[in-house]
């Protein structure tokens, strides 16, 4: 069965301050649908390691200001 | 909605009408015929032909309609798949099961033949219905 996962993100806040970056420009840079980053910003999908370093590099910023997990989670 | 969504949702109609097709002809004909006389092959092998060509008519028709942004399948895509494929293939296991069970027992070859037929379509059915369960809910590794 599928869960939700745990680890939250702030894709949605740095597309907007690069640019108001759209969903479908980001898919493109890290070679997804559209549909897996609004999946991803939703927190329906957690992303592979590899995919989070691509969405982190096209923002020019460390993994944890992309991804966060929560304590006690 | 994605390539590979749109896909899913095509699969799963096409299975489902192919089915209904096949029982309402054959329940038809099993009103009047006893099950070991009832001609079943051409039926099955029809519907199961046509419902494969529908799935391709309308995923080509549902693109040129509504085009997807990108037309392969992503890393999610790939994940989803695995996920209903793993969890539906039960149904195979089951058909196939029981499909042995009745062949010890010498049941007719319509029963057999039907049983397994019914487990590769609940496998489809199910398959597909839990990858559009992700596709909606959400899919992420087990904690």
């Amino acid at each position: 069965m599928t869960k939700p996962t745990r680890i939250t993100n702030s894709i949605r806040a740095l597309r907007f301050a690069h640019g108001e970056m759209t969903q479908a420009r980001l898919a493109e840079h890290v070679g997804v649908t559209r549909q897996t980053i609004i999946a991803i910003e939703q927190g329906r999908y957690s992303p592979s390691l590899e995919m989070a370093f691509q969405i982190a590099r096209v923002f020019k910023v460390p993994l944890d200001e992309v991804f966060a997990y929560p304590d006690g989670a | 909605m994605s390539y590979e969504e749109k896909g899913t949702w095509v699969y799963l109609a096409a299975c489902l009408g192919g089915y209904g097709v096949y029982l309402a002809v054959i329940l038809g004909r099993l009103a009047s015929t006893p099950a070991v006389q009832v001609p079943y092959i051409t039926v099955l092998l029809w519907t199961t032909g046509a419902s494969i060509v529908a799935s391709i008519a309308g995923r080509v028709l549902i693109e040129t309609a509504s085009p997807s942004g990108r037309r392969r399948s992503d890393i999610r895509d790939r994940e989803i798949y695995r996920f209903g494929e793993h969890a539906s293939r039960w149904f195979i296991v089951a058909g196939a099961g029981a499909a042995l069970l009745m062949a010890m027992a010498r049941w007719d070859y319509f029963w057999i033949a039907n049983v397994i037929y019914l487990g590769f379509v609940l496998w489809a059915v199910a398959g597909s219905a839990l990858k559009l369960f992700a596709y909606h809910r959400g899919l992420s590794p087990a904690r």
